[in-house]
């Protein structure tokens, strides 16, 4: 617990320029939760002014990375919470062109038309700048919906009650969206990337 | 019966319960199936190790932001 007269010591306080480094990591964090530049760009700009203003509170016992995420974190969460009331996620059931692209990947029995394959060693994918680019393609074909309740989950880390909560939809639902986008994503980077890698 | 149903279940099926498994606890009945079905499935158990992969890639994704361009 920071006791209120521990003083921020004049290096303990992030300049102008550490904060403003962080704004290409935050815009990709923003956007891929998003889905609209001008959306992110805007989350992002609040994002660093909160930083500049609320600075000295920092304590450093976090990364700057760690604390600028957080404050991204709750304006994506704020900015997703109106969205959810302006305009309320279609129910996973409403969702046919999706259920039928999940369905399509099973025979009538059930059985994987495709047997998933075994992807090696992930980590030598992780160092290869073109496997981000093959996984930025497959992330972007993932519906807009779908994304957002799996950033949440994947990214940060919200339980499945508190994506619940704010996206106004049933747990069962919930976990339909996030399996659906699981498996569009796993099948996209098998067909485009770990296929061709061996 | 109902046990032998409930012990013999689709990689669709499976598929979402590995899915599943990863947001709430499975039940008993949920992990003995998933158990039998992943000795005799090469398929289902590549896919579970791919849920893993994914959690670690988007969020290296996301961390990567930083530094590059």
């Amino acid at each position: 617990m920071a006791t209120p007269q521990a003083p921020a010591s004049a290096t303990g306080v992030p300049s102008d320029a550490e904060i403003e480094g962080f704004r290409a990591y935050l815009l990709r964090y923003a956007l891929l939760q998003l889905r609209d530049l001008d959306i992110a760009e805007d989350a992002v700009q609040e994002t660093l002014l909160a930083a500049l203003q609320g600075r000295s509170q920092f304590a450093r016992k976090s990364s700057t990375k760690t604390w600028l995420t957080g404050i991204l974190k709750h304006k994506i969460i704020d900015h997703l919470r109106r969205r959810a009331r302006e305009q309320p996620l279609p129910g996973a059931g409403d969702d046919a062109p999706e259920a039928e692209a999940i369905d399509a990947m099973f025979l009538e029995d059930g059985h994987w038309r495709s047997f998933p394959a075994n992807w090696g060693d992930p980590a030598r994918s992780f160092e290869d700048r073109r496997f981000w680019e093959v996984f930025e393609l497959c992330a972007s074909m993932m519906s807009a919906n779908v994304a957002r309740v799996f950033v949440m989950r994947e990214v940060m880390e919200l339980s499945t009650e508190e994506i619940c909560k704010e996206m106004n939809i049933t747990p069962t639902n919930c976990w339909v969206m996030l399996h659906r986008a699981r498996m569009r994503l796993r099948e996209c980077l098998e067909v485009k990337w770990f296929a061709k890698e061996r | 019966m109902v046990r032998e149903r409930t012990l013999v279940v689709s990689c669709k099926q499976v598929s979402e319960l590995l899915s599943q498994a990863r947001e709430r606890r499975l039940t008993l009945a949920e992990r003995v199936t998933l158990r039998i079905h992943l000795v005799l499935c090469e398929g289902c158990r590549n896919f579970r190790v791919q849920l893993g992969v994914l959690h670690e890639a988007v969020r290296r994704f996301v961390d990567r932001g930083r530094g590059v361009d």
